[in-house]
Formats: C-alpha cells, sequence, structure tokens
C-alpha cells in the first residue's frame, strides 16, 4: 500500500492504494465518484477521461499513486472548479441543450474531454472539434449534435468572458 | 384521425424538449447499475471460469484450488441451482453448463470480497481445477451448412409460382451473399446487483431491456415464483437488444449468490468479458436467384436464408422470421420463395441488436440490386425506384403496404433537397478527370414494419398515480437505455392529463410496479407503453372532469376536490395493438401494425490505391409519424445511420477460425482490434430531416417508431462505396463487395472492376432450383470475376 494525497474537485483526500490501482477505480471505488465511468478497459473510448492538473486523461490508464500530490477534476467537480458559483459549466449546459447525448455513459467524459480542447483552442472549427474529440467513443447518438453542442459552448464561453458559466439549464 | 392518435390543442407531445436525465448526465449524478455498489455494504463480486475451448466435455470440475485463494467466499457451480439451471426460456442455455459450447463460455462462477479475489480465485480453478475433452466444432455458417448443423425451425415465405415466373424472366441472376455480425458495443458492460431481504424476497438492479424475463430467468433458477423476485433496471448505458435476452444469466448469478450467501453479489462484465461470453448480431449466408421483366421489374426471387445462431437459440427464431419479412424491403416482388434456417455453431449465442433481422434481410435484396443493376443496364437509383410499392400491392407474407406514397414523397425530397442530378453530374465530371480517386452517390429506401412479429408481445401497462398536491408520478413497463422512451412517456402523460411537463415525474422501471412486461425492443417502445400511460392518465382525466362538472376548475384545485370526494387518483394503464394477426407455421398475415419509411442518400470518395474512402455529404428523409419528441427522434435517426454504417463498413468481427488451440476465439475484444464509428468517420455533411405530414392513425398521438428502422438507411453509404469501385472499372460491370465494406474489402473491389471485361447484359436460363441454398449447377454469375471472387 502507498498513501496518496490528491485534490479531486476541490477536496483534499488521502489514502492508502494499492500501487497497481487505476485513477478511476480510485475515484469510483474509493472516493465514490462514479460520475466517472470505464466503458472499454483498454484506453479507446474515452469514458473515463478526468482533468489532472487541468488536462484531460483517460482515467483508466492513469495509476492512482501518479495523481498523489496533483489535482484531479471529474465531471462531479467540474461546475465547481470552473468557479461558476453554483451553476453548470458552459459545456454542460451545451450538452444539455443541444441534446448531444443519449443514454448518458459517454457524456462526462466527452465534456471533460470538450473542456479541455476548448482550453487550447477556444475558437475551433467543426474539423478541429473532430480530431480533438476523437479518442471518445459514443455508441448512441452518431456524433453529430455532441460536435454541435461543444461549438455552442465555445461560442457562450467566448462570450461571457472573462466570466464563465453564467448560463442556467432550461429544463 | 382514431382517438389513439389524435392530438389536444397544446399537446406536450411534439415540443422539443430535453432528454430526462439529461441534468444528470451532464454533471455525472445519473447512476448505472454498477454505480449502485457503493451504496450497499459487504457487496461480494463475482467473476467467471472462462472456457479456453469453442466446444468440449467438462470432464473435472473441482473448486477447492479457488478456496485457497484469500478473499474468496463461495464458488458457484451447477451443484447450487436449487431450480432450473438454465439462463434462457427454451430450454437450450444452461447457466452452469456440462458441455462447453463455445470459447469463453462460463463455466462456474467465483465470489469473492474484493475482485481481484474473485479473478485470483478463477484463475486458480482455470489453471488446476478443471479438465476439458475437447469436441469437434463448427464455427463458421458455411462450415454449419456443409456439416449440417442447424437448431431450430426452418421457416418459409412464399407467395405466386417462382419456377414459372424465373422461367419467364427477361433476365436471370444467381448469387451468393455473405455478411458479418456485430457487437453491441455498448459503452455499459453488463452489470447486475443483487440483494437478499429479510422475508427472503430478491431484489435485482440490472442493466436489462427486459426486467420481466430477468425477472422470471431469476425466479426459475432459484426455483421460486416470481412474486418472490423484484428487477429494477434504473437506466442502461446502451443496449440496442444486446440487452433484451443477454442480462438474465448475469442477474441469475447475482441472484444465487447473494441467496447462498446472504450477502449483495455483484456481477460486472470487463469488456473483454463481455464481449466473448455474450451474443452479437447474426451473420447472415444468403444464397438467391432472382429474376427481372424486360423493364426491370422484378418477377421472382428464391432465396435461402442461413442466419448464424451461434450455440443456442436464444432470439434466432424471431430474428430470422424479421429477416424473411424485410427481405422486400420496399420493393413488389410478386413471386417469392424465401427459405430461411438457423445454423449451430459454436460461437456466443446471436441475439438481439437493433432491426432484429431486419437489416439482415434487407442487406440481402440490396445487395442483388447492387449487383444487378449495372447487369440490367440500368442505374441502381432508377432500378431501386421502379420496383417500389405501390397503393394496394401486398408484401410476400400476405399484409398491404399501407402508405407507400410517404417512401415516394421522401425519396422525391431527398431528390430535390440534395440536389441529386446536380451532385451526380458534378460526380461524373470528378471521376472523368480522376485516374486514382472515384465518387458515387448511392440512395436507398427503407421500409420497415413496426410491432413485435409474435403479436401477443404487443401488449404493455403503465402506473400512474396522481398524489393530493396535483403532482403526477409515472412508471411503465419499458426501459430507457438512452433512446428517450422516458422523455417521451413524460410528454404523453403530460398531454393526457393536461398538466404542464413539470408536474410529471417517472420512477424507474421495476416488475412490482408494472408486471408481465415485454421487453423495450422491436422500436415498440414508445408505442406499446405510451398506449399505456395514455389508458392509465384518460381514466384519471375521466374521473376527473366529472369531479370538474364543467367549472374548469385549476389542476390543483380539482385534484384537491376530486381527494376529499373520495374519487381514485391513481390508475393502471393497459394497451394492446389492435388489428394484428400472424400464422407463424405458414408465414402469413398481418404482423405489422404500420410500416416506417425513409430515404437516404451517401456521397462517398474512395482511394483508389488503398480503397480507403471518406462519406462527404448524407442526407436522410424519414418518417417517424408526427413526432412525440422531435430531437428525441432526430438524435435517433442519426445514431442509427451512425451504427448501420459501422456495422457495413467498419465493425470487423473477427472469430479465430483456424484450427489451432484458439479456434473459436473471438479475436476482437476490444475497442483496440474492433473498429467502432468514431467522430472521424462522421460524414462531412450530414442533414436529418423528419417526412412532413406523416400523422399515424394507428399510433399514440399519431406517433411512429424510430429505434431500428434508420439503421437501414445506412445501406446508402455501402451502395455508394460499391459504385465508387466500379468507377475504377469498365461500366456495366457486376461488383461484388463483402461486408463490412473496410477499406480492404473496398480495395478488392476496385480491383475486381479494374480487372473486368466490359460485359454485355447476357439472359440466363433458369436452371433447377437449388435445394440446399447453393446456386444450382449451371448457373454462371453473370460477372468474369477474378478467381477469389468465384464462389462455386
Ligand atoms: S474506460 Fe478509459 S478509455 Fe475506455
Ligand atoms: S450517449 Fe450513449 S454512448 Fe454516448
Amino acid at each position: 500500500m502507498t498513501r496518496i494525497t490528491v485534490n479531486v474537485d476541490g477536496v483534499e483526500y488521502s489514502d492508502d492504494v494499492e500501487p497497481r490501482t487505476l485513477l478511476v477505480h480510485y475515484l469510483r471505488e474509493t472516493l465514490g465518484k462514479t460520475g466517472t465511468v470505464v466503458g472499454c478497459d483498454t484506453s479507446n473510448c474515452g469514458a473515463c477521461t478526468v482533468h489532472l492538473d487541468g488536462r484531460s486523461v483517460k482515467s483508466c490508464n492513469v495509476l492512482a499513486v501518479q495523481a498523489d500530490g496533483h489535482e484531479v477534476t471529474t465531471i462531479e467537480g467540474l461546475a465547481e472548479t470552473a468557479g461558476s458559483d453554483g451553476k453548470l459549466h458552459p459545456m454542460q449546459v451545451a450538452f444539455h441543450e443541444a441534446h448531444g447525448l443519449q443514454c448518458g455513459y459517454c457524456t462526462p467524459g466527452m465534456i471533460m474531454q470538450a473542456c479541455d480542447l476548448l482550453k487550447e483552442n477556444p475558437d475551433p472549427s467543426e474539423q478541429e472539434i473532430r480530431e480533438g474529440l476523437e479518442g471518445n467513443l459514443c455508441r448512441c447518438t452518431g456524433y453529430h449534435n455532441i460536435v454541435k453542442a461543444v461549438q455552442q459552448a465555445a461560442a457562450a464561453m467566448a462570450t461571457d468572458q472573462p466570466e464563465p458559466a453564467r448560463e442556467e439549464v432550461a429544463s | 384521425m382514431s382517438a389513439l392518435s389524435q392530438r389536444p390543442d397544446d399537446a406536450a407531445v411534439g415540443l422539443t424538449v430535453p432528454h430526462e436525465s439529461a441534468a444528470l448526465h451532464v454533471t455525472g449524478a445519473a447512476l448505472y447499475t454498477d454505480d449502485l455498489v457503493g451504496r450497499f455494504r459487504d457487496v461480494l463480486h463475482a467473476h467467471p471460469v472462462q472456457a479456453p475451448h469453442a466446444h468440449a466435455r467438462i470432464s473435472r470440475l473441482d473448486p477447492t484450488p479457488a478456496l485457497h485463494v484469500p478473499g474468496v467466499v463461495r464458488i458457484l457451480t451447477a451443484a447450487d441451482v436449487p431450480g432450473l439451471n438454465d439462463s434462457g426460456v427454451l430450454g437450450d442455455q444452461p447457466l452452469f453448463p456440462a458441455e462447453v459450447m463455445h470459447h469463453g463460455q462460463a463455466v462456474c462462477w467465483v465470489l469473492g470480497e474484493t475482485l481481484e479475489a474473485a479473478r485470483r480465485g478463477a484463475e486458480a480453478i482455470a489453471a488446476s481445477g478443471v479438465d476439458y475433452d475437447p469436441l469437434p466444432s463448427v464455427i463458421t455458417v458455411r462450415e454449419a451448412m456443409a456439416a449440417g448443423s442447424f437448431q431450430g425451425a426452418d421457416r418459409h415465405v412464399q407467395r405466386g409460382d417462382v419456377e414459372t415466373a424465373l422461367h419467364d424472366a427477361a433476365q436471370v441472376f444467381t448469387g451468393e451473399t455473405e455478411f458479418a455480425g456485430q457487437e453491441h458495443f455498448y459503452l455499459e458492460t453488463h452489470a447486475s446487483l443483487a440483494v437478499v431481504d429479510e422475508s427472503g424476497q430478491v431484489f435485482v438492479q440490472s442493466s436489462t431491456q427486459h426486467p420481466s424475463e430477468t425477472q422470471g430467468i431469476v425466479a426459475h433458477v432459484l426455483g421460486v415464483p416470481d412474486h418472490a423476485v423484484t428487477v429494477q433496471c434504473l437506466r442502461m448505458g446502451g443496449g440496442f437488444g444486446g440487452k433484451e435476452m443477454q442480462p438474465h444469466g448475469f442477474a441469475a448469478v447475482a441472484a444465487l449468490g447473494a441467496t447462498l450467501t446472504g450477502r449483495p453479489v455483484r456481477v460486472r462484465l470487463t469488456r473483454a468479458q463481455d464481449v466473448t461470453m455474450t451474443g452479437k448480431r447474426h451473420g447472415f449466408h444468403a444464397a438467391w436467384r432472382v429474376g427481372f421483366d424486360a423493364e426491370g421489374h422484378f418477377t421472382a426471387l428464391e432465396a435461402t436464408l442461413t442466419s448464424d445462431g451461434g450455440w443456442s437459440l436464444d432470439l434466432s427464431e424471431p430474428v430470422l422470421v424479421r429477416a424473411l419479412c424485410h427481405v422486400d424491403n420496399a420493393y413488389f416482388i410478386p413471386n417469392v420463395s424465401v427459405r430461411g434456417r438457423i445454423a449451430l455453431t459454436h460461437k456466443t449465442s446471436q441475439t438481439a441488436f437493433r432491426g432484429f433481422g431486419g437489416p439482415q434481410g434487407m442487406l440481402v435484396i440490396e445487395d442483388i440490386i447492387g449487383r444487378c443493376a449495372p447487369q440490367l443496364g440500368l442505374e441502381p437509383h432508377e432500378l431501386r425506384r421502379r420496383n417500389f410499392y405501390t397503393a394496394g400491392q401486398t408484401t410476400p407474407y400476405g399484409q398491404e403496404v399501407r402508405h407507400p406514397d410517404r417512401l415516394v414523397r421522401a425519396w422525391d425530397t431527398i431528390a430535390e433537397s440534395a440536389e441529386l442530378d446536380t451532385r451526380r453530374a458534378e460526380i461524373a465530371t470528378f471521376n472523368a478527370s480522376h485516374a486514382t480517386a472515384k465518387r458515387a452517390l448511392a440512395v436507398t429506401p427503407v421500409k420497415f414494419g413496426i410491432s413485435f412479429n409474435f403479436t401477443p408481445l404487443n401488449q404493455a401497462g403503465a402506473l400512474v398515480h396522481v398524489y393530493k398536491d396535483g403532482s403526477v408520478l409515472i412508471n411503465h413497463g419499458g426501459t430507457e437505455m438512452g433512446q428517450g422512451l422516458h422523455t417521451k412517456m413524460i410528454q404523453v402523460a403530460a398531454t393526457a392529463l393536461g398538466v404542464p411537463l413539470h408536474r410529471v415525474r417517472l420512477a424507474p422501471t421495476r416488475t412490482d410496479k408494472v408486471p408481465n412486461t415485454s421487453a423495450t425492443a422491436a422500436s415498440s417502445g414508445a408505442d406499446l407503453n405510451g398506449g399505456a400511460v395514455k389508458d392509465a392518465c384518460e381514466q384519471i382525466r375521466a374521473r376527473l372532469d366529472a369531479v370538474d362538472d364543467g367549472a374548469g376548475l385549476a389542476w390543483e384545485d380539482l385534484v384537491a376536490k376530486a381527494y376529499l370526494a373520495r374519487v381514485q387518483l391513481w390508475a393502471a394503464g393497459f394497451y394492446r395493438t389492435e388489428g394484428l394477426g400472424w400464422d407463424a407455421a405458414t408465414m402469413h398475415g398481418h404482423p405489422f401494425k404500420y410500416f416506417a419509411y425513409g430515404v437516404a442518400a451517401a456521397e462517398v470518395e474512395v482511394d483508389g490505391f488503398t480503397g480507403a474512402y471518406r462519406t462527404r455529404r448524407v442526407d436522410i428523409v424519414h418518417d417517424v409519424g408526427d413526432s412525440l419528441s422531435p430531437v428525441v427522434d432526430v438524435g435517433q435517426i442519426e445514431g442509427a445511420f451512425v451504427q448501420g454504417a459501422g456495422w457495413l463498413t467498419l465493425e470487423d468481427l473477427r472469430w479465430d477460425e483456424g484450427d489451432g488451440p484458439d479456434r473459436g476465439r473471438v479475436t476482437t475484444q476490444a475497442a483496440s482490434t474492433y473498429k467502432l464509428p468514431s467522430l472521424s468517420e462522421m460524414p462531412e455533411v450530414f442533414n436529418v430531416t423528419l417526412l412532413p405530414d406523416a400523422h399515424e392513425d394507428g399510433a399514440v398521438y399519431g406517433s411512429k417508431a424510430v429505434g431500428e428502422p434508420p439503421l437501414m438507411l445506412a445501406f446508402s453509404v455501402r451502395e455508394a462505396l460499391r459504385q465508387a469501385a466500379a468507377a475504377f472499372g469498365p461500366p456495366g460491370v457486376s461488383i461484388d463487395l463483402a461486408s463490412p465494406a473496410t477499406p480492404e474489402a473496398v480495395y478488392w473491389a476496385i480491383e475486381l472492376a479494374r480487372s473486368a471485361v466490359p460485359a454485355t447484359p447476357v439472359p440466363y436460363a433458369a436452371g433447377p432450383a437449388p435445394r440446399d441454398g447453393s446456386p444450382a449447377a449451371g448457373d454462371v454469375e453473370p460477372v468474369s470475376a477474378p478467381p477469389w471472387q468465384v464462389q462455386t
């Protein structure tokens, strides 16, 4: 067992883990962060995507010990971490509104990956969105609305600067 | 307009509303079955011991080695089953087998304090606790045909006089079509979690499309009545048919473990386990003869379809029936004799997959058209259009094709909106000036029958509560797998009760709320459960209207008044689809309430060096009746199309067919080797529209089912690839394109085109009918094909 200290979604955790524990299992089983899911086991699907120090990683492909001393943001802490004051992150709003989800299983990973994409490239072309999300699989939507959602979020975030995340979900 | 289909003003159906769980999905709060594990104490984890043979007798099974592994709590074997050792309903799917029937089959399960302990225990048994006597195996459908390895009932759809019609036909073609199955690859693998309460009641949370059947099978494995088992499905991370029949065994293992240990038991498959243990879409082989008159109208079709059923019957019989009922697709064929049979192979138990045999049947006729059109000297789209059903015509199984004009309308709409004529001219110019790249545009229709073929399944129930404060809770028998069924049901309830959407809440699907449900399958979820929800709501509405007596009270006041007047504020709803009739023995009747129609036009560009291709543009017009929920429906169409394109062009499911020690093993066990559609294969331009003015009299609020039909719109991509490959050769050459049409397959099709000699159409005399499914001697493939393409 190895002691790790990780800041997950703004909260500091210290736990003993086996060195071979995957980050995704640590998040799900030790911390109960079930918003991050496992789809493929082979780092192909991206359903398990989280941010490690602000950059997207596939958490089934990262060891929990590698996160020791680092910051992890999951879908559950995305809105909070973005300082959105209890409101959803614009990317979450966009996936909700643009029907960028069906079964929802790929959604957390898609959103986390899309946020990372916009961080690098706030105004991506459709082609750049497709390339940026290529490592995330969705078996339901046919991707069309996912691309639209990212475009919508990019537009919302551009007009929102420098104060992100002011929309509320209309439901 | 019927009472069922008529919409009130201000209806909540037809509104664009987000998915009912969207807010939960975007925050990660939505729960799937395996997310619940952390909410229970002392959960045991189950791990299977998987057999390393395609076919073998188990000569010894000793669980002792696992019991020495720390953390192993219990081994589940056949000896532990108090009831029936079967995970299906037909008695041919032992949960703990004595004979291994496919590579990777679970022979027993190990329960551990951790998944790791259970896995090590299973490894210990695999290493020294189990011996096998390998037996000869049948892996491919051709091996099964040669060995006479079949299962279940043969079926035959028959109309008219095929022999005479083929004899009199202006042209007769004969050929074989063989195509692969498909792995569901729902992103959430199979999962079950079972607990037993103090009274012995078993509660199973399962990722299942068919909770009632899961309940029944858990009960018969445990040897208890159905009422002692409750199954709940919160939601699924995708189902696509793969969770219609396959979850039952896993739920039974969890329930058995829970009853024997008194602790919660979790079964959650890894991806590799899911791929190697659960059934897939059936691959098929078809041998056919087809006749055309001088104008290119079908005169006759004779075919033998052999589905690759895998090791047990599962849903193979109804899948085959649906395949036979869709071999006509949208085309009138006056004389038909199509036989179907199910091969028994030592593979996973092939099962339901979106379309349920329909796509397989339709692929046969679309392949025939794609191959024969050049020989007939007709453009494929012209050949297709010429053979559309017209009003008053019936299918080979005797059902009148209602509203064939809608298909024509969709076809004409696409021609105009997608500017097909202009683009065909542009493509011709492009192809003339490019030697190493070719483009093509194909347009294909879909006609898909809606209702379960087996009439008794077309029933559903619902339970609707109105609470004293006016809030509404609905339950129905359908399950949510992303298709938006729950969203639509909330809209139906709000419409029928006349309340705003936010007053209606939906509770998870459970067998103790609505019993005896049919699977959420056959695209029928909204039709059936919508009918039942509407019925329940209308009962309540009628009682409330009597209380109101024309006063026009506000909803909350009316409900309060009704409660004080001791009026029942809840109701159980029921729906059965009227007007169906089907004779399974003769394969005749009107099994479908209606047909759903659609048309797709796809343009591709193919590289002549590698066979690599991209989809430049796709246009779809699809008929969903009067949509219950437009964004949900458009999303279904887009997703189904892409999934169909995956089956037909990318997803290359491989089994070890060699004679080595791994014979029968699935070799594509992960997304690293099994190519799923990703963002990079998306059509560059993708336009989806709903067919307007498409009210359907026979379904709830005038809507039509949408889950499966659009999958078959993807034939347009396959046919475009065939035409693009053909463009590398001389005109008039029939191109045989393998399925899936991977870049490699397209490359071989290009080579076939390049090596072809320009052919003049030659009529072929009809020979004696092929009785064994193979083309009759004397029949000639009307193509000069290179040796690797000649099949007989
Ligand atoms: S589970 Fe991590 S990439 Fe699929
Ligand atoms: S919404 Fe189901 S996998 Fe993407």
